[in-house]
């Protein structure tokens, strides 16, 4: 199973990630956003970093989440390629997400291709069944 | 003069390339405090000339002069500082660009005149503007505004909204104020880097004019005739740029008795126009232009069409020369992804929303 794909969107990037379970669209949908920014593969898994977000329902939970990753990089210099043990849970409130995410220190070695500026809600769709899911993401660059 | 630039063209770029940050995460004056921040999302252009960025001049082609007045940093989050912070003096990528440019053609003589454009003169466009601190500033409102309002109701989530005078609305709008100035800053060191870029490569930066600097894809709070009858409203410019005609006040005075100035880029190989606002535009488009070609192709797929260094080469053919961060970021603005611009102009005058002044026809590219 190929766990993420590129779709036509003129201005914007739109993207599918799928996996058997959300926590396995969620995590590929970070690597999806990393292929955008760095040469697939190029950033090196060196440090890690806890993530955590919140959101009153799966399709804010998923903009948080991987909005944290542009935080990452635009405010700590944090270069991104995958994520690790990522984890959902229902709360009183909605759903929070852990997650390690694996990257390296930005450097001039990584070259940026893409700046995505945002993450939207722009024909976002999240599906789930049986033992297969898969997330859609339009975002913004 | 433009022959004077084309034998130094690879070294101009290659100092505009260094002197002006192009990419993420590699930031301009990183060491500014928070405070300092904060006194340049309140002061905007006005915090750059204080710091030594540009000129009494340049201000007075501004927009607002550089400073958006309604501007309060205190509604900017913690997470839009920190984004912005590294990014300060810096380019970015994607459609982000500085281009060298030569006077190519005249349509009003009288006009150019008085915005100093000539033909066979060189100009320089840069496009850029808040960077990630804009972006944050909206995604943090629109995450505010659904909690208050919510979005069931509408077609698109991103669609959310507040009433302008509301609480919220006014935080919002306080804070997009602060994002402009932002910008504005944000321009003027880089118009400074520009100047220093051509102090050292041909020797002299003098004559180097601001012609104009606006914001673009912001919301303004402007008096419009509606049914015959003035009203205060806020309007919103997405993909567009405010054109004032002929004697509206609020623009910058040397300009009042022409209209405001223009700026829509075409995309790397093609050309950029200035234009001039009209009368007309106060009453079909709420003074509005738009402001670029606009995408034609997706950024996928122009990657899958073209690869930058053959793009790169083809646009040397043409006499552009492109220093870019990434080949990758060369083909996504491959010629062939934008709406023809000629059109685009084509439509805009024929319409009356605008008055063609001069065309630019890019010689050298920075992208980030």
């Amino acid at each position: 199973m190929k766990k993420y794909e590129f779709l036509e969107h003129t201005a914007d990037a739109k993207f599918r990630a799928y996996g058997k379970s959300l926590e396995e669209a969620f995590s590929n949908a970070a690597e999806a956003m990393a292929s955008i920014i760095f040469e697939e593969g190029k950033v090196e898994p060196k440090l890690n970093k806890a993530i955590q977000a919140e959101g009153e329902d799966l399709k804010s939970l998923l903009v948080k989440f991987l909005g944290e990753f542009i935080y990452l990089l635009d405010a700590e210099g944090f270069a991104f390629s995958r994520v690790a043990s990522l984890t959902i849970n229902k709360t009183a409130g909605g759903y929070r997400l852990a997650a390690i995410a694996k990257g390296d220190k930005y450097s001039d070695k990584y070259e940026i291709l893409g700046d995505v500026k945002a993450v939207t809600y722009n024909d976002m769709e999240i599906r789930e069944e049986k033992g297969r899911a898969w997330v859609q993401v339009v975002v913004d660059i | 003069m433009v022959d004077e630039i084309l034998p130094k063209r690879t070294q101009l770029l290659q100092e505009l390339f260094e002197q002006v940050p192009s990419g993420v995460g590699k930031g301009g004056i990183t060491k500014l405090s928070k405070e300092e921040l904060l006194e340049l999302l309140e002061k905007g252009s006005e915090w750059s000339l204080q710091n030594g960025y540009g000129t009494k001049e340049d201000l007075l082609a501004t927009e607002e002069s550089g400073r958006m007045r309604q501007a309060d940093p205190k509604m900017v989050s913690e997470r839009a500082l920190a984004r912005g912070k590294p990014q300060l003096g810096t380019l970015g990528a994607g459609n982000h660009f500085l281009e060298i440019q030569k006077v190519a053609e005249i349509y009003d003589e009288e006009a150019a005149d008085i915005l100093g454009l000539e033909a066979g003169k060189v100009t320089v466009m840069i496009h850029c503007g808040s960077r990630g601190l804009g972006h944050q500033i909206a995604t943090d409102y629109i995450e505010h505004m659904e909690r208050k309002y919510g979005y069931s109701h509408l077609p698109d989530r991103e669609l959310v909204n507040a009433p302008l005078n509301s609480e919220l609305g006014q935080r919002y709008f306080k804070a997009m104020c602060a994002g402009m100035n932002y910008a504005f800053a944000n321009r003027q060191m880089i118009v400074h880097w520009v100047r220093q870029s051509f102090e050292k490569v041909m020797g002299s930066a003098e004559g180097m004019k601001q012609v104009y600097d606006v914001c673009h894809n912001i919301a303004k709070i402007e008096d419009h005739k509606i049914d015959g009858e003035t009203k205060k409203i806020c309007v919103h410019r997405k993909g567009a740029t405010r054109a004032y005609g002929p004697g509206h006040e609020d623009m910058p005075e040397r300009y009042r008795t022409i209209g405001q100035p223009v700026l829509i880029p075409g995309s790397m190989g093609t050309a950029s126009y200035v234009l001039l606002g009209t009368k007309k535009a106060e009453e079909l488009s709420f003074s509005s232009s738009a402001h670029g070609a606009g995408r034609e192709l997706s950024r996928a797929a122009a990657i899958r069409q073209f690869r930058g260094e053959t793009v790169a080469r083809e646009l040397l053919a043409q006499g552009i020369e492109v220093k870019a961060a990434s080949w990758k970021g060369i083909a996504e603005e491959a010629v062939p992804s934008y709406k023809d611009i000629d059109e685009v102009i084509k439509t805009t005058v024929n319409a009356g929303i605008g008055k063609a002044v001069a065309k630019l026809k890019p010689i050298g590219v920075v992208k980030g």
